[in-house]
């Protein structure tokens, strides 16, 4: 059998039905080039709490917390746990922290799902979290190993002596933030990897753009009908409110962004700061349940997890990665682009979700990468990412796949569709999606 | 054996001896545990140990102190100094053992419980935030009695012993650890280890140094009495409260000598404890006690606090009850109402919980909740909105069918009736007032307002709530003002009548403080808000035929508030009052002034008892000094008048009325009494 017969039917999600009961994330804070003012347990914990008050579910009734998060700070060592007993979870419910670059948010949803399916559980916490404003700084190998032999100079002499041998290089920091970003393989930062997709499919600077600005717009269009009621506030301590994504810029135009500067091949790339996801702080947080779960506690659904499907390809390709997670799912359930109604791909870069919806028709690319006898039918750009995305309102890498998926099920819910996608890409060369249910189909 | 002790000899022969008070969840050092003890420490010296450990069978503490009810019921000097001089017996035999002894002390160490572990070679203490260890006998007018002034300057030297017993205030472990007065402080897994280790050590027991004990010489001591006289004048008013130099005589007249000095000690307190002002603020004591016997933890479990109303009361409300352990949630219109009652949570949690981790867990516990959907899961809904009737119907019925089964429906109302409030309810019976004071955080008494219409088992849930939240409830009946504001308003009112008259506010607030008020009733208006001062006076105004003076009235009109705008009666900057000085003669003499104003407040006190307002004098006078300060170590108004003679109050009040007006007419509640 080859592979992708295989794959077919194997990956299928098996077991009980996974409900969605409902969904909170916090606003998406813009990363300013300074530590935000929440860490990211203190983002999920904000997001988690509001979730469970509005659904007046005792804290300590879900059997686990499963947590996504690329990057926590020094004192959130398995942040799913910190964020579990910062609930009021109780010290007697598990949580773990799983990270998939970009997919974190949505590995946690999929392994709350698995955990629920297989009847292991009833009722699981899971969502992802990311301050990435902050991601440590931290000391080059240089300075760490010179700190190592100043530790042990006891004498004045060997102080001296070690304080004789410190230089300006020795105190150039790491920025983890961007080497994270960084493909550690193959040594292209994620923002070059776009550039070899735009260049692959063509997609010139002046669609990313206008593409950037539509994404605005929607955001804009969605915060003005009260479409955004997942977004439960933040408070600071200092006596500030956060009540919407901040990087939303209403005003936006191609124009304005025609004038930024690429960022990532200097001079020649199109990939621009404007065109890109934002680097932001944020958290999203949602409650599964079986439908034992749903019954004892009167609780709500919003819709059904379905199946999930994650793919790897080249780690240079890796924004495609959604059409390799995506096409076996539509496989499996003999869908065709038409039968999905809520499409939500992650907005890494715009010209990331362009290169991904021409891959995804192209006979050529399916034929030859997916072993498909040819492409989908055009994805409905009307369906797609109709509230924004990661290039409006941010992409904390740890809550994006969380987000996403909460988001994809209300506009569902809004819109009265029976099927959606949620998929992302992956840094590192890999692809995820789940295929979500509606409430009514879900209920009947 | 006996109830109150068990004692343990391990293999290594070292003796456990553990205090374990029958019948009661705290250590409290009473006359048959004490005798108990002697027994026990007879006991324990015929088993020959190697060592003696003291620890405490108690989860809350070591010992809280000596038995200050028994205090209340002294027969006599006579009596009270056979009972000290027979606790000095049982110390200097646990001093006198034959082999090393140390106390293991974890949780509160305070008075006797203190001198008992000074009487040990060692003491070792648990270094957590629970442990306090202090001698707070001033505070109820005597001086540490149990041998502690000898002990404690041996210990620490004399200043710093004195400094320690004269402040009355409580020390950390880590303070007591830099003072001297434990050995080690140690987290409390090796509690029992370091206590093992000092035996095992047997170095001399500690003593201050020969530098700490120079002010004991005698050509000294005056100076130094005089040095530290000064610096009690600096806190408190010694004609009220005169214990700090009782214990200050005391020292100088003894400090060369053990002997004098225990022997001193016993004569002077129990000279002292049998006087008015220590019996006094022993019964302030105990009524506090009474006021937290009103309420029962055990009937209600409350975990869950939903608060209506982000502004400064229900915004404290929520943060004192997140502070208590309570999950709270805190809702408003909008979020932008909620940021500002977040912020002063911060500040509070991180003032009141030194640990970083307990103050997160404070601001974990409280949720701005905007769309109130804490409602639903809330074991107790208070509701701290503007003073709106319509406003507040309107929101119970949005309230009332979410409420869970058994959950509290409170109301913070400060002068609408509960029946009226309650009216529209499908249940009017399950409307409670819960009536906080401001500042919440540091006012200890909670009103908890009844009316004829509400469920007696709500009032219960109520007043077990107030325990949960460490307050103080006072079940008073539903009437304007119910009982600290009623009798408050007629005091304020006459600071004011009496600055109409011509006497200047500094004035009038002195004679309020030298009678015992915490503060001045001018300096008290102004702290509170002019604005606060005239609604309320405006709405007991008709109940109670107050009337309300023109000029509260023109000043609030003009925008001066007091503190809070910079400016009321008097002028504010960084918060303190300027006083000026006071140039003219006063028209009226400050006896009257003092009378005018406590006379006023009393005579209130007599109308609420007649109205039953609260059920008895006790409880009036509990409710007064823990709602307003009213001066402790006068017992509270009701005890005041008694302490006066009835009918000599009473003559003074028609004597008041003939000369000022028919404002001091004795309420008819006089005839029953005098």
């Amino acid at each position: 059998m080859s592979r992708e017969a295989m794959n077919h039917d194997a990956g299928r999600l098996r077991g009980r039905p996974v409900y969605v009961v409902d969904g909170t994330r916090t606003p998406f804070l813009k990363a300013r080039g300074r530590p935000g003012p929440f860490h990211a347990s203190d983002l999920a914990h904000a997001a988690g709490r509001a979730l469970l008050t509005r659904l007046a579910v005792d804290a300590g009734r879900v059997d686990q917390v499963v947590l996504g998060c690329v990057s926590s700070g020094p004192d959130e060592a398995n942040i799913g746990r910190v964020v579990a007993l910062r609930l009021g979870c109780g010290e007697r419910v598990p949580a773990w922290t799983v990270q998939r670059n970009c997919a974190s948010g949505m590995q946690a949803v999929e392994s709350a799902a698995l955990e629920i399916a297989s009847g292991r559980c009833d009722l699981v916490l899971a969502g992802g979290t990311e301050s990435m404003s902050h991601h440590p700084v931290l000391f080059n190998e240089l300075m760490v190993a010179w700190l190592g032999a100043w530790s042990q100079a006891r004498t004045l002499g060997a102080r001296g002596k070690a304080l004789m041998q410190l230089r300006a290089q020795h105190f150039k920091p790491v920025i983890a933030l961007l080497r994270g970003l960084t493909d550690p393989v193959v040594g292209l930062s994620m923002g070059q990897t776009a550039e070899e997709l735009a260049e692959r499919f063509g997609v010139d600077r002046a669609t990313m753009d206008a593409y950037a600005v539509r994404s605005h717009q929607r955001l804009d269009r969605a915060n003005g009908n009260g479409w955004m009621d997942e977004i439960e506030p933040l408070y600071d301590s200092d006596g500030n409110v956060y009540e919407h994504d901040d990087g939303l810029r209403p005003d936006s135009s191609t124009d304005a962004l025609a004038k930024l500067r690429p960022v990532f091949d200097r001079p020649v790339g199109r990939v621009t700061a404007g065109n890109s996801a934002q680097v932001t702080d944020g958290a999203a947080m949602l409650l599964l349940a079986s439908q034992a779960a749903v019954e004892a506690h009167g609780l709500p659904v919003l819709g059904r997890i379905v199946d999930s499907q994650w793919a790897g390809l080249d780690p240079a390709q890796m924004g495609l990665g959604p059409v390799h997670a995506m096409a076996p799912l539509m496989q499996r359930h003999g869908l065709d682009s038409d039968d999905v109604g809520v499409w939500e791909i992650n907005e890494a870069f715009a010209a990331q979700v362009i290169a991904c919806t021409r891959a995804w028709q192209s006979d050529g690319y399916c034929r030859d990468q997916l072993g498909l006898d040819g492409g989908f039918a055009p994805i409905d750009e009307d369906r797609l990412n109709v509230d924004g995305g990661g290039v409006s309102l941010g992409h904390p890498v740890g809550a994006s796949g969380a987000r996403i998926t909460l988001h994809a099920l209300k506009v569902m819910q809004r819109e009265q569709r029976g099927v959606g996608i949620a998929s992302l890409c992956i840094g590192g060369g890999q692809g995820g999606a789940l295929l979500l249910e509606g409430a009514q189909e879900a209920n009947a | 054996m006996n109830p109150h002790f068990s004692i343990d000899k391990d293999s290594n022969g070292i003796a456990w001896l553990t205090f374990d008070k029958a019948d009661s969840g705290t250590n409290v050092l009473t006359e048959e545990v004490l005798e108990a003890f002697d027994q026990s420490l007879v006991t324990v010296a015929q088993m020959h140990p190697k060592g003696l450990v003291i620890l405490s069978g108690k989860r809350n503490g070591f010992i809280a102190g000596a038995d200050v009810k028994a205090f209340a019921r002294v027969a006599g000097v006579a009596s009270a100094e056979k009972h000290i001089r027979r606790v000095h017996e049982i110390f200097h035999r646990l001093e006198a053992m034959a082999f090393p002894t140390v106390a293991a002390i974890r949780g509160f160490c305070l008075g006797g419980g203190l001198e008992l572990a000074l009487a040990c070679d060692y003491r070792v203490c648990c270094n957590d935030g629970g442990t306090r260890l202090g001698f707070p006998e001033v505070k109820l007018g005597i001086f540490p009695g149990y041998g502690g002034t000898v002990r404690a300057t041996r210990l620490l030297g004399d200043l710093k012993a004195l400094e320690l017993m004269l402040g009355g205030r409580t020390v950390s472990a880590r303070a007591a650890r830099r003072l001297g007065l434990v050995d080690l402080a140690v987290p409390q897994r090796q509690l029992r280890p370091a206590a093992l280790r000092l035996l095992d050590e047997r170095k001399s027991p500690r003593r201050a140094g020969r530098l700490a004990r120079v002010p004991a010489f005698a050509p000294l001591r005056p100076l130094v009495t005089r040095f530290m006289t000064r610096q009690v004048h600096k806190h408190v008013n010694t004609e009220h409260y005169p214990a700090p130099l009782e214990l200050l005589a005391h020292w100088q007249a003894t400090a060369g000598d053990a002997t004098d000095m225990y022997a001193s000690e016993a004569s002077n307190v129990a000279r002292l404890i049998n006087a008015t002002t220590a019996q006094n603020l022993i019964r302030v004591f105990l009524l506090q006690d009474r006021l937290k016997a009103e309420g029962n933890k055990a009937d209600f479990a409350p975990r869950h606090v939903h608060v209506v109303g982000g502004g400064v009361m229900g915004g404290d409300i929520a943060a004192w009850c997140a502070l208590k352990g309570m999950r709270v949630t805190l809702q408003d219109r909008a979020p932008e109402y909620l940021t500002r009652a977040i912020e002063r949570a911060h500040t509070l949690f991180r003032r009141k919980l030194k640990d970083r981790y307990a103050a997160q867990a404070a601001v974990d516990r409280l949720m701005p909740d905007h769309r109130g959907s804490g409602v639903r899961s809330a074991d107790v809904v208070i509701e701290a909105i503007f003073e709106d009737i319509d406003a507040k119907q309107a929101l119970y019925a949005e309230i009332e069918p979410q409420l869970k089964p058994g959950a509290v429906l409170a109301t913070n109302t400060s002068s609408i009736p509960l029946a009226t409030l309650g009216e529209k309810l499908a249940n009017p019976g399950r409307l409670v007032g819960l009536h906080f004071f401001n500042p919440v955080a540091k006012m200890p008494l909670l009103e908890i307002v009844r009316d004829t219409t509400t469920d007696a088992d709500v009032v219960t849930r109520a007043a077990a709530f107030a325990r949960h939240i460490d307050k103080l409830p006072l079940k008073v009946r539903s009437s304007p003002g119910f009982l600290v504001n009623r009798v408050l308003m007629p005091y304020l009112l006459e600071a004011v009548e009496l600055l109409d008259e011509g006497v200047p506010a500094a004035v009038v607030d002195q004679a309020a403080v030298s009678f015992g008020m915490p503060m001045g009733p001018i300096e008290l208006a102004d702290t509170v808000g002019l604005d606060i001062c005239l609604s309320v006076a405006q709405k007991m105004a008709e109940a109670l035929h107050n009337p309300v003076p023109e000029r509260l009235r023109e000043m609030v009109e003009a925008g001066e508030l007091g503190r809070k705008s910079g400016k009321g009666f008097y002028a504010w900057r960084k918060g303190k009052a300027d006083k000026p000085a006071v140039k003219t003669e006063s028209p009226i003499d400050a006896n009257d002034i003092s009378d005018r104003l406590v006379l006023r407040l009393v005579n209130e006190s007599v109308a609420c008892l007649r109205e039953r307002v609260v059920d008895d004098e006790d409880l009036l006078d509990a409710g007064v000094i823990f709602g307003t300060g009213f001066a402790p170590f006068r017992g509270g108004p009701m005890h005041y008048v008694h302490s006066r003679g009835d009918v000599a109050v009473k003559q003074r009040l028609d004597e008041l009325e003939n000369r000022f007006g028919q404002h001091f007419h004795a309420d008819a509640g006089w005839g029953a009494m005098a």
